[in-house]
């Protein structure tokens, strides 16, 4: 008994070493920088939203009176999403602009779609693994990663003079899938390759051939993940002003394009427009184009968190 | 398959395996490989980590065709047919001989779907309900599983999860069964219900596993197959090889070789 309590209070003292303290004040230290990193974070982001919203908001909500300019009501958000631009500031709306953007996702939407999910599901499931193929995949990356002004001379030298779409809403949607196009594609493989193998060797040793085994398992199961992949590229395309500037977008529209090959302008072009403008009250209306803009991001990555969250699965 | 039907079918032996030798690239993972394989039996492969028996039952229903540079020298034949002549269609093959992996592989779908799958890509879409219970309950599953056929296979247990790869596996109605390790993955109850069901599955189809567990090797199986591994003489490579191939009884009392003898009484390996 005597020697059990004596071995016992040897091996408390082993572990006592004086180093308690200084080690959860080193610890604390390290966690009060992570904070400070976060909150400069959020802070700017906050006071951007901040400014933003108060400038714009008045825009949006409710009428007002500027200097000698007869007073124009323009009510609620719904007139400022439908009306045309104006030389006047309290009567420009974001119509066209919003109508431009609308076309161009569509655009976007219906090229990307089948040529980034096709190639990825080539290139993950069906390509042989040679040099062709990881040469491919190497500039996959790095194009992903190229500036998007780029693609707009790209988008102007291709769309606008050599196929001869003009300065047109389908060259612009052209133009932003290019952009968009590998981020899609490397955003779809990494979804492909998530799918585990045995998945695939499941389908095959049950007599489906290579195709069935992509086509009904590998690719419905990966569909959440594309999707999401898919969503966030379009929300980087809404939000891009230069290459659409560079391939020559309108910066005053004031019909609303009404087939693929109509002039057209975007909201981030709109907005950039009237930030030039010199009056004050120019301010208010591209805060409330910002807003907008704002908004439309935040619905498509909720969007894209939400189909990630909801479908995804566990294997 | 057609082509070679002519070819006497041995009433007795499912694979007649003749000097089958399979490599990835430079490495051969195993060599010289001769047996037959009995119908409506359970063999077993066992042997050391990398000895090569999950290789060599991958290709005795192509499997091993999936990786690339594999390589494989020898005949096997199959009722008669030769399964790696130019006109052999492996997806017919894996369609006639089944497969049951280590980890449970369910599709993240329905326990229906699960079965489903297989039937629809095998044009077998008559009756598709009987044929669902049919084969949940050749699986033992069926109890278990009958009121939530919509449920998503990913919720069952493990060894639920095994039992329905086998339904879905016996669904399309192959002749034979390979299983690579199917009870690895599973605790001790799940793995006496996959050996009980092997037992009724045996009446119908061949079936051949591959285990690490000498104890199931022994309850399990008519036949057993012993493989090692030898090192080369420079040490650099270690080559599978098959040791002894006899009926499980005479195996595990009496084996012919001293290797077998050392390696089932726990010696090595």
């Amino acid at each position: 008994m005597l020697l059990e309590s004596t071995e016992k209070n040897m091996s408390n003292k082993a572990f006592i070493t004086g180093k308690k303290a200084e080690n959860a004040i080193k610890e604390s230290l390290f966690l009060f920088t992570l904070y400070i990193c976060v909150t400069i974070a959020i802070l700017t982001l906050m006071t951007l939203i901040y400014d933003v919203l108060s400038t714009g908001i008045t825009r949006l909500t409710s009428d007002y009176e500027v200097g000698l300019i007869t007073k124009i009501q323009i009510d609620n958000p719904v007139d400022f999403l439908t009306s045309l631009d104006s030389r006047y500031p309290d009567r420009a709306g974001i119509g066209p602009a919003f109508a431009g953007t609308v076309w161009l996702m569509i655009i976007v939407v219906s090229v990307t779609f089948p040529f980034g999910t096709g190639a990825a599901i080539y290139l993950q499931e069906f390509a042989p693994k040679n040099r062709l193929t990881r040469f491919i995949e190497l500039n996959l990356t790095n194009l992903a990663g190229v500036p998007s002004v780029i693609y707009g001379l790209l988008g102007l030298a291709v769309f606008v003079r050599l196929a001869g779409f003009g300065r047109s809403v389908l060259s612009g949607g052209l133009t932003l899938t290019l952009l968009i196009l590998p981020v899609v594609i490397v955003a779809s493989r990494e979804a492909l390759k998530a799918v585990p193998d045995t998945i695939r060797q499941g389908a095959l040793a049950l007599g489906s051939t290579k195709f069935q085994a992509v086509f009904r398992q590998v690719v419905p199961s990966a569909i959440p993940g594309m999707v999401t992949g898919m969503v966030l590229g379009l929300s980087r395309a809404i939000g891009e002003t230069a290459p659409l500037i560079f391939m020559g977008a309108l910066t005053y529209v004031n019909y609303f394009p009404d087939t693929p090959l109509s002039g057209f302008t975007a909201i981030p072009i709109q907005v950039y427009n009237w930030i030039g403008y010199p009056q004050a009250e120019w301010k208010e209306t591209a805060s409330a184009g910002i807003i907008l803009l704002l908004g439309l991001l935040l619905i498509m990555n909720s969007l894209a968190i939400f189909i990630r969250n909801r479908y995804e699965k566990d294997f | 398959m057609e082509t070679k039907e002519t070819i006497q079918v041995n009433s007795e032996n499912v694979f007649n395996v003749e000097d089958v030798s399979v490599s990835y690239g430079e490495f051969v993972a195993i060599k010289n490989v001769n047996m037959d394989i009995a119908k409506n039996k359970i063999t077993a492969f066992i042997g050391p980590s990398g000895c090569g028996k999950s290789t060599l039952i991958r290709t005795f229903n192509r499997m091993n065709d999936l990786i690339l540079g594999t390589k494989v020298k020898g005949t096997i034949n199959y009722q008669g047919v030769d399964l790696y002549d130019k006109m052999v269609d492996p997806v017919q093959v894996r369609r006639r001989i089944g497969m049951v992996f280590q980890k449970p592989n369910p599709f993240p779908k329905t326990i229906k779907e699960n079965i489903t799958f297989g039937l629809k890509v095998n044009n077998m879409t008559d009756n598709m309900d009987e044929r669902v219970e049919k084969a949940l309950t050749q699986a033992a599953l069926w109890d278990e599983v009958k009121d939530d056929l919509n449920k998503n296979a990913l919720e069952l247990s493990g060894g639920q999860q095994q039992r329905l790869c086998i339904a879905r596996t016996i669904a399309v109605e192959p002749d034979t069964i390979l299983m690579d390790e199917p009870c690895s993955a599973l605790d001790p109850v799940a793995t006496k219900k996959i050996e009980d069901l092997m037992q009724e599955l045996v009446k119908e189809f061949s079936i051949l596993i591959v285990t690490h567990n000498m104890q199931q090797a022994s309850r399990a199986s008519d036949y057993c197959a012993f493989f090692t591994t030898k090192t080369s003489d420079d040490g650099k490579r270690r080559t599978g090889e098959l040791v002894e191939f006899n009926e499980t009884t005479v195996m595990f009392t009496n084996p012919e070789q001293d290797l077998t003898e050392q390696y089932i009484s726990g010696r090595f390996g």
